[in-house]
């Protein structure tokens, strides 16, 4: 028996006890009304109704996940090895490999996490610790709520214009980072936000007793104690622009690159890109290639996710 | 026996044994960028190039003929990828930038009109048909309506859309004019969704490019077109490179002619043009003959040799 339905169990059983207990306390009126009984029963099928669709839910949802990964896995098992790893892209898909869409990725990632923590966690901490509650702050929290939800395809357009045309940054790396970091900042404010006003006010009202300055305040007990929960946004932010291929493309990532960038002003392709392009081409082959292309990234995704889990526990659990 | 047994241990290890010269005094950047169709055959030149000048960084863009233009005409690329002939406005825009081209010939590419097989009526079309069947405003509904004999099954249509050059050439020469088509049809810039689509639908009819029929050739049914001459022809790599096939289109390359000082992109432009051939067929387009690539070797060493003399 798994645990979600112990817990079940002996909740309804709990609930026998209080509708017994109901029972006896209501007295002479339950003898009067014979349906009495009858709502019991069907709060109780509710309950088993209710229980039924969400397993149903997740069973759908973990269906689906799994008949993904099975399809891409059986196409793309065969290339995945070292040589796919560490080959450039090729026109002959026995040849072809992932290894700057790999580093790429990486360049991109590293530095979109750098910028968007910089200004997202900043901007969080800002309207949640410091700003005064006006009217101007209360319309940019509902811009920023507004922002999260504009497609990603108008955050490259933005780049192209902004980064990649009027900065002179061409189509470089750091072009393309600046424009992801655009595109999670109001997910990561949002989420450090909901980090910060979960820290009791008590911690901040003990700091602030023992003579502590604001900027101490946050730094040394505020900070710390929404870190698991910033962490776990940023990351969750960050899967999400490490798999967009739109925004790159719009800002005019490039799809063959036989070079690792070796500085932020490079140019440079992505996996999602690489992905995209192997897609479109018409040899079966190559629709093979982005199958390994897409494991490689469900892996790299893990690996994020997997980071993600280990800060929560290990500074969950200093506090 | 020996250049066979040479030839294998090449394949075999192809990533650290190179049998022609490698230069690495050689360095700078290529930036190509354009048309989907053409970017195997940059693919290719750029994979090839790099062999034997590792230090040359050749990178390549795919944002459409149209897209690539743009860039091209602003001078944010050397070499613009094209499925299609520069536009007037497009050659308009780099006069004004100061950007002198030349034009060179890569590959020549067809359109194919594919059914699906179970469509077994349809023996050719003719170009008057294709075009009442594509103008804009279209009367065919159903296949009865393009010819009395044919059943009268709804017509249903797939194509690329508005940002493809295969559009552009499709509706030129169809239509007389680029760009005119009706629009009531399922569009998409992905040709692999086009195939899956006519694949699975018997009165389906889609047009694209010839590669992707080749590769596709077993679940669609490409149809012989009815020239000027009267005659059908079925696309093929010899009659889409004779030019008898009706929808053969030349694939090209627009070179920045300042860019082409670099010697870098100079070193490019000429190792494309004389391996096109060879690394068209490769990647499943047609060469052009011969004689088109010396032609064209021609032109842009003449065109930098102009130059130079200024």
């Amino acid at each position: 028996m798994n645990p979600i339905e112990g817990t079940i169990d002996s909740q309804s059983k709990s609930e026998t006890a209080a509708g017994v207990k109901a029972g006896v306390a209501a007295g002479d009126e339950a003898a009067l009304h014979p349906m009495f009984h009858n709502p019991r029963k069907l709060r109780l099928f509710k309950e088993r109704f209710f229980y039924g669709s969400i397993l149903l839910a997740t069973l759908c949802a973990l269906g689906f996940l799994f008949y993904l990964l099975f399809s891409i896995g059986a196409q793309g098992w065969e290339h995945l090895d070292m040589d796919f790893i560490n080959n450039f892209p090729s026109r002959k898909p026995a040849q072809a490999g992932f290894k700057s869409a790999i580093w790429g990725t990486v360049w991109l990632g590293g530095m979109t996490l750098i910028f968007s923590v910089f200004f997202g966690v900043g901007a969080a901490l800002y309207l949640q610790e410091l700003s005064p509650k006006n009217r101007f702050t209360s319309s940019i929290q509902v811009s920023i709520s507004t922002l999260a939800g504009v497609p990603s395809i108008i955050y490259g357009m933005l780049g192209l214009g902004i980064f990649v045309r009027f900065m002179g940054m061409g189509r470089s790396v750091l072009a393309g980072s600046l424009t992801l970091s655009l595109l999670i900042i109001p997910v990561i404010i949002i989420a450090s936000r909901e980090a910060l006003k979960a820290v009791p006010d008590s911690m901040r009202m003990a700091s602030f007793a023992l003579g502590a300055t604001r900027w101490q305040t946050v730094r040394d007990h505020v900070l710390p104690a929404a870190v698991p929960g910033i962490a776990t946004g940023v990351i969750l932010a960050m899967a999400r622009a490490m798999g967009e291929a739109a925004p790159l493309i719009m800002l005019g990532a490039l799809t063959y690159v036989a070079f690792v960038p070796s500085g932020p002003l490079d140019p440079f392709t992505a996996m999602p890109i690489q992905i995209f392009n192997w897609t479109s081409r018409p040899q079966e082959a190559f629709h093979d290639l982005a199958s390994t292309g897409i494991i490689v990234l469900l892996g790299f995704l893990m690996l994020c996710n997997s980071v993600a889990i280990f800060i929560r526990l290990r500074w969950g659990r200093k506090l | 026996m020996k250049k066979v047994l040479l030839s294998v241990l090449l394949t075999a290890t192809a990533s650290t044994s190179q049998a022609f010269a490698v230069d690495k005094s050689l360095k700078g950047e290529v930036k190509l960028d354009g048309s989907s169709t053409v970017f195997p055959i940059a693919e290719a030149a750029a994979e090839e190039f790099q062999k034997e000048y590792p230090n040359v960084r050749v990178t390549v863009g795919v944002s459409g003929t149209g897209g690539g233009m743009k860039k091209y005409t602003v001078g944010e690329i050397d070499i613009a990828n094209a499925s299609r002939k520069m536009k007037d406005e497009e050659a308009k825009k780099a006069t004004e930038n100061k950007i002198e081209t030349i034009e060179l010939p890569i590959a020549n590419d067809g359109i194919a009109v594919v059914v699906n097989p179970k469509n077994t009526f349809v023996k050719s079309l003719t170009l008057t048909q294709l075009k009442a069947l594509w103008e804009p405003g279209s009367k065919v509904k159903t296949w009865k309506d393009l010819d009395p004999s044919f059943p009268a099954d709804p017509v249903k249509l797939y194509g690329p859309g508005a940002d493809s050059g295969t559009f552009d050439f499709f509706t030129e020469h169809v239509m007389g004019t680029a760009r005119l088509s009706r629009s009531d049809y399922i569009a998409s810039e992905d040709d692999n969704v086009l195939v899956t689509g006519v694949s699975k639908d018997k009165n389906a009819l889609g047009y694209f490019g010839f590669a992707y029929f080749v590769e596709n050739a077993k679940v669609i049914r490409d149809i012989p077109i009815v020239g000027k001459d009267g005659v059908a022809i079925t696309p093929s790599a010899e009659t889409i490179e004779k030019g008898t096939y009706s929808l053969a289109r030349p694939l090209m390359i627009y070179v920045n002619k300042k860019s082409a000082q670099r010697p870098e992109v100079k070193a490019f432009v000429s190792f494309m043009l004389k391996n096109a051939g060879k690394l068209s067929k490769e990647v499943g387009y047609v060469p052009l003959k011969e004689a088109i690539y010396t032609d064209a070797i021609k032109k842009f060493d003449a065109a930098m040799s102009g130059k130079a003399s200024h």
